[in-house]
């Protein structure tokens, strides 16, 4: 039988809420993506109806904007648990406003990504890296739903939209407020696609279950870094 | 100095335009300022009783366009209206005083009528070398900063004027920039398209004789009464675009059938004008109607998103003309990539740490 040589502790790092919100996310990227794509691009059909009996082209407009109301309260409410969530959800891990952050995002290019130094780096929510990209991709969420709801406005008579009339101005006009969106998309689509990879690979590395975690919400964490990040988070060092 | 007392309608009887004409002149204006019914009595007592509207036409970096689409307008009233009645106290292309005399013009307006005459800018201004545009010596800039000094209000008449149109595309060599950046601190109505429609140039007018205020504008300055609509959803062929059914090519038998010219670069989703219900030319017909998508001549930098007959934008990156899928997706082949040498080298370099397990 083949065993690790070290002992684990289970630490609940994701609690439900930042699960639901994960997953939600995830489906409404897709989801945004996929209709998205196909706005940008309808699908070729040479038909010979008449336009009254069919409405596809509407549908998946429709789901686009629905899908854009999940995908924004859904954001809104991430922000909110970012103050009222656990430490591994909390809005300190994403702003890199701390030395110690930027030292470990350092770290992380150097371990993980250039394999330059062997020393594994001890994080237990997010490594700093992690961190700094999920940053970046809050603004691009801000972003995104600005550009989107900011086109979106034009359309509707309700009072959310219309929060967002001065986008397109601030702009100079519908066509460039497109296209921002359309570029944001391909950020997102490049995003899932190392984001998925890196889960990968750490859970390949590390051991710790980082996989399942996004679903049970347990990390299996080294007893000794464990202790280790405790008594940090004594002194007030804990990122 | 009689003439100048004679009301808008007392003019037009003198140019033999009949009582009847003149209310269904004022009548089609209410309609398409967006006024209710009760709004062709303001407009008939205000034509009936105010008298001219001391007018400063700039012509600068343009094609004369928008003086062309005025002056083709399907109501003579409308040329009445312009030529004698608002009297253009100056405008380079069509007043008969040229030289010295034009300037004079020019200058004895702005003294005489000082804070009362409009300033309609007609093109681009460049900034970049001012000497680009020169009249009577003085460069576009320095004549529109003078002329609008004293100015009540400032129309910029067509894209050139409110969003620098083809002279602003990149590179822009001359700096071209609209009457907005130059001219401060006095009200703008921005009259967009390329050029605007000739009922929508007349109806500002109408306006601001009518009321003596600037009509209504959106975010951009544009008067809402013409622009707060998309031209896609006033489009006819709108309902194809619901049911998914695109025109592919020029050529193809949907085009014949009339579908949606969406997937050919058609810009009326992203184009804010009246095209899809005043039309062009008597309403006889405008772009789509005639097979053709729309250009988006009514939006800013309409010139710079080209190609016009495709939806996506293509970027100027690195030299390549490429559009953001085509980047995007060389993008996510570029990072397949590059995880799967990651993934390579994780095996070799991170060795010791995979195999951290014991018997």
């Amino acid at each position: 039988m083949n065993t690790r040589d070290k002992n684990l502790v289970g630490v609940y790092v994701w609690e439900l809420p930042v699960r639901i919100f994960h997953w939600i996310n995830a489906l409404c990227i897709v989801v945004l993506c996929v209709t998205g794509f196909l706005i940008g691009d309808p699908l070729a059909i040479m038909s010979g109806n008449e336009a009254y009996f069919s409405y596809w082209f509407g549908v998946v407009r429709m789901i686009h904007f629905i899908t854009a109301f999940a995908f924004l309260f859904n954001f809104a409410f991430r922000i909110y648990w970012g103050f009222a969530g656990n430490k591994y959800a909390g809005w300190k891990n994403f702003i890199p406003y701390r030395k110690a952050q930027w030292k470990e995002l350092f770290e992380v290019l150097q371990v993980d990504i250039m394999m330059i130094k062997k020393k594994p780096v001890e994080s237990i929510g997010h490594n700093a890296m992690a961190s700094f990209i999920y940053f970046a991709l809050f603004w691009a969420f801000a972003l995104q739903c600005l550009t989107g709801f900011g086109l979106y406005a034009q359309m509707s008579k309700s009072f959310l939209p219309h929060l967002f009339v001065w986008v397109v101005p601030l702009f100079g006009g519908d066509l460039m407020v497109r296209y921002i969106h359309h570029i944001l998309m391909w950020f997102f689509i490049l995003f899932a696609l190392v984001h998925v990879y890196l889960v990968f690979y750490h859970d390949y590395i590390e051991r710790r279950g980082v996989t399942s975690s996004i679903i049970g919400g347990w990390k299996f964490i080294e007893e000794d870094v464990l202790a280790e990040d405790d008594a940090k988070e004594k002194k007030g060092e804990a990122i | 100095m009689n003439k100048e007392k004679l009301s808008v309608y007392e003019e037009c009887l003198k140019k033999g335009v009949s009582r009847r004409d003149f209310l269904k002149f004022c009548t089609a204006m209410t309609a398409m300022m967006g006024l209710e019914s009760t709004g062709v009595a303001q407009v008939v007592e205000a034509l009936e009783k105010k008298s001219r509207l001391p007018v400063i036409w700039l012509h600068f970096q343009e094609c004369t366009c928008c003086s062309e689409s005025f002056v083709r307008t399907s109501h003579p009233i409308l040329a009445t209206l312009l030529f004698d009645q608002i009297s253009l106290d100056y405008d380079e292309t069509l007043m008969a005083a040229s030289g010295e005399q034009a300037e004079k013009s020019m200058h004895d307006t702005m003294e005489k009528y000082k804070g009362e005459y409009i300033l309609m800018v007609e093109g681009a201004i460049p900034t970049g070398n001012e000497a680009y545009c020169c009249i009577g010596g003085r460069s576009a800039k320095q004549i529109a900063e003078e002329a609008a000094a004293n100015a009540k209000a400032v129309i910029a008449w067509g894209n050139c004027a409110v969003s620098g149109c083809v002279q602003a595309a990149h590179p822009n060599p001359t700096g071209a920039k609209p009457a907005k950046k130059i001219i401060k601190n006095k009200p703008i109505i921005n009259v967009q398209g390329c050029p605007p429609i000739a009922e929508v140039m007349a109806g500002v007018v109408v306006h601001l004789l009518t009321f003596g205020t600037i009509p209504q504008l959106d975010s951009l300055g544009r008067p809402k009464a013409f622009y707060s609509r998309r031209v896609h959803d006033t489009c006819y062929r709108r309902a194809n675009f619901d049911a998914g059914l695109f025109v592919q090519s020029f050529d193809d038998e949907n085009a014949k059938k009339g579908y949606c010219l969406y997937k050919i670069g058609c810009r009326g989703p992203s184009t804010y004008n009246a095209c899809g219900i005043i039309k062009w030319n008597e309403g006889v017909s405008y772009p789509i109607q005639s097979g053709h998508p729309c250009l988006g001549c009514s939006e800013e930098g309409f010139w710079d998103n080209s190609p016009f007959y495709k939806r996506k934008p293509a970027l100027n990156a690195f030299g390549i003309e490429a559009t953001a899928d085509q980047i995007g997706l060389a993008l996510g082949a570029a990072t397949a990539v590059g995880i799967a040498a990651h993934a390579v080298a994780t095996n070799i370099r991170k060795k010791d740490l995979i195999e951290n397990e014991v018997e």
